[in-house]
């Protein structure tokens, strides 16, 4: 049974097979990590490479992430590119408009730190956690897919810890 | 009944909208679904490219190039590369000539497979979306297999290429050639005359002849409108004098020339021709060493160039200006997508807001070379 499989041996099952006891918490994750879906939103050139990753050769449909238009349908969004100025009051709108529980990946060096334009950039935001907190890094210039597929299961892997007891990290 | 009270609505699209190509913010003004004025607002990916080239040396300046126009990093290589070249005066090794054309032809095709897909994805198609990519990454593969990288290269370098090919690299590239052909038919079949994708392009956003020679509109755009008008015949740039090839135009097999549709099926006419140059370059690749004319310091006297090249989206060029020093001057990008799309407003106007995406889509504007 697929979902069993999922929240691998932290369920007890019941003989007649139709009840399940699990916590709320390995519930919520679970469900949460399994369809992280993410803002069809692209910036720069690893937006290109955002694409080749959902695109067939990658698929990132198996992770149950898909590309929403609108900021109120997200759960994820990829900061695949170079954050401008210009572009920086924007990018924290769009974040403010996605619902709880939101998570941020941030792709590339230029949304990780300016990247190439870190040190003449004068246009340049000098890392995209300036404006929003970020959950997991991706490095490169471009990530390739793989880089980005590994960046996305290590927030799976984050989400499948959180707790509603405490308050998320 | 009272008369109805009508009045004009600002629509905003973009800076985040999934067809807007990037970060492009379009401005409407609209009388009902009626596009009046289209006002594009740019500077939302401005990266400082012509501020950065002045303070990094002549070589170091060829990454920056690559991300101005990622999806065609190559050819954006090859402008610069060329225009400092012809300020240094140096002469080219024949080898590296060759697999300078066939590298711009590959990526060429990598570049018209996104425009062809992404074009598709706006009308609402995705599987030719997906088809696609699955051969953009087979070119892609060939990129990776000569200079490690997938998409952002630094492989031209100033008198020569960082990596020479392999043999299995020619191995490949004719196979691939072999894999293309029928996939381009297939990729016709399934968008280029599928009637919905007629239906939403045909008659649509009419851009006539004399409108695009003022605006400098040049590429699959302007050949679009049935002008036979291609840098590498017409001020033929490198090696490409000695290659057969045809300049592909709309000639209103659907719909009207200079219409979406014709702009679009110009760019899957021209994958063919590159297979073709392809296919005569890569049997005729002379021996040699890549960087044999690679000079140990790029110190050009001081004085300009100005080079264009014909570049998958349209004319492209560098205009490098020296003072004698380790650093360029200036360097100054004509950039193509820029031009292409300043004609935008003139031909949305009296369409309907839906039209509007698709004539963006039309042109394949990518916005780092637009804001650089």
């Amino acid at each position: 049974m697929g979902i069993l499989n999922k929240l691998d041996n932290r369920v007890e099952q019941f003989e007649s097979g139709n009840i399940i006891i699990t916590s709320a918490d390995k519930l919520l994750n679970w469900s949460r990590l399994s369809s992280m879906w993410q803002m069809f939103f692209g910036l720069a050139c690893c937006a290109i490479e955002m694409m080749a990753t959902s695109a067939s050769h990658y698929d990132l449909d198996r992770f149950g992430i898909i590309p929403r238009p609108s900021p109120r349908h997200v759960d994820i969004i990829l900061i695949s590119g170079t954050v401008t100025l210009k572009m920086a009051t924007r990018i924290k709108r769009l974040w403010d408009q996605m619902p709880e529980p939101k998570y941020c990946l941030s792709m590339g060096s230029c949304a990780n730190c300016g990247g190439p334009y870190w040190e003449h950039g004068y246009n340049v935001l000098k890392g995209v956690d300036r404006i929003i907190p970020v959950d997991v890094y991706v490095p490169g210039c471009p990530p390739r897919p793989e880089a980005l597929l590994e960046g996305l299961i290590k927030l799976q892997e984050r989400i499948r810890e959180q707790s509603l007891a405490k308050k998320q990290a | 009944m009272a008369e109805l009270r009508t009045e004009e609505l600002t629509l905003n699209m973009g800076p985040q909208h999934p067809s807007t190509h990037g970060v492009l913010r379009l401005v409407l003004k609209l009388n009902g679904e009626i596009v009046d004025d289209v006002k594009p607002e740019l500077g939302y990916l401005h990266r400082c490219f012509e501020k950065h080239a002045e303070a990094m040396t002549y070589p170091q300046v060829i990454p920056y190039t690559d991300r101005m126009d990622y999806v065609n990093a190559m050819s954006n290589e090859l402008a610069y590369v060329l225009s400092v070249e012809k300020l240094l005066g140096i002469e080219i090794p024949e080898r590296v000539e060759y697999i300078r054309v066939i590298m711009s032809e590959l990526q060429r095709i990598a570049s018209h497979l996104v425009a062809i897909g992404t074009y598709g994805n706006d009308a609402g198609a995705f599987t030719p979306f997906l088809y696609c990519f699955m051969d953009r990454e087979k070119v892609l593969e060939l990129f990776e297999m000569v200079c490690g990288a997938r998409m952002l290269y630094n492989y031209f370098w100033i008198g020569g290429l960082s990596h020479d090919i392999t043999p299995e690299f020619i191995t490949k590239t004719k196979e691939l050639i072999k894999y293309l052909r029928p996939r381009i038919k297939q990729v016709n079949n399934l968008l280029s005359y599928n009637k919905i994708f007629i239906e939403r392009t045909a008659d649509i956003g009419i851009l006539p002849v004399d409108v695009a020679i003022n605006a400098g509109v040049s590429g699959p755009s302007l050949r679009g409108s049935g002008i036979k008008y291609d840098l590498r015949k017409d001020d033929t740039y490198s090696i490409y004098n000695r290659f057969d090839f045809e300049v592909c135009v709309g000639t209103g097999e659907r719909g009207t020339v200079g219409d979406c549709w014709n702009r679009y099926i110009v760019r899957a006419y021209e994958i063919e021709q590159s297979l073709r140059i392809i296919e005569q370059a890569i049997d005729k690749i002379p021996e040699g060493d890549v960087q044999s004319a690679v000079p140990k310091r790029v110190k050009p006297v001081a004085g300009e160039s100005y080079v264009r090249t014909e570049s998958p989206k349209g004319e492209l060029a560098y205009y490098v200006v020296s003072d004698g020093s380790l650093n360029p001057y200036r360097v100054k990008a004509r950039s193509t997508s820029f031009c292409n799309l300043s004609v935008i407003n003139q031909i949305s106007r009296g369409h309907m807001i839906a039209d509007v995406v698709m004539i963006l889509g039309s042109f394949d504007i990518v916005l780092g070379c637009i804001d650089r």
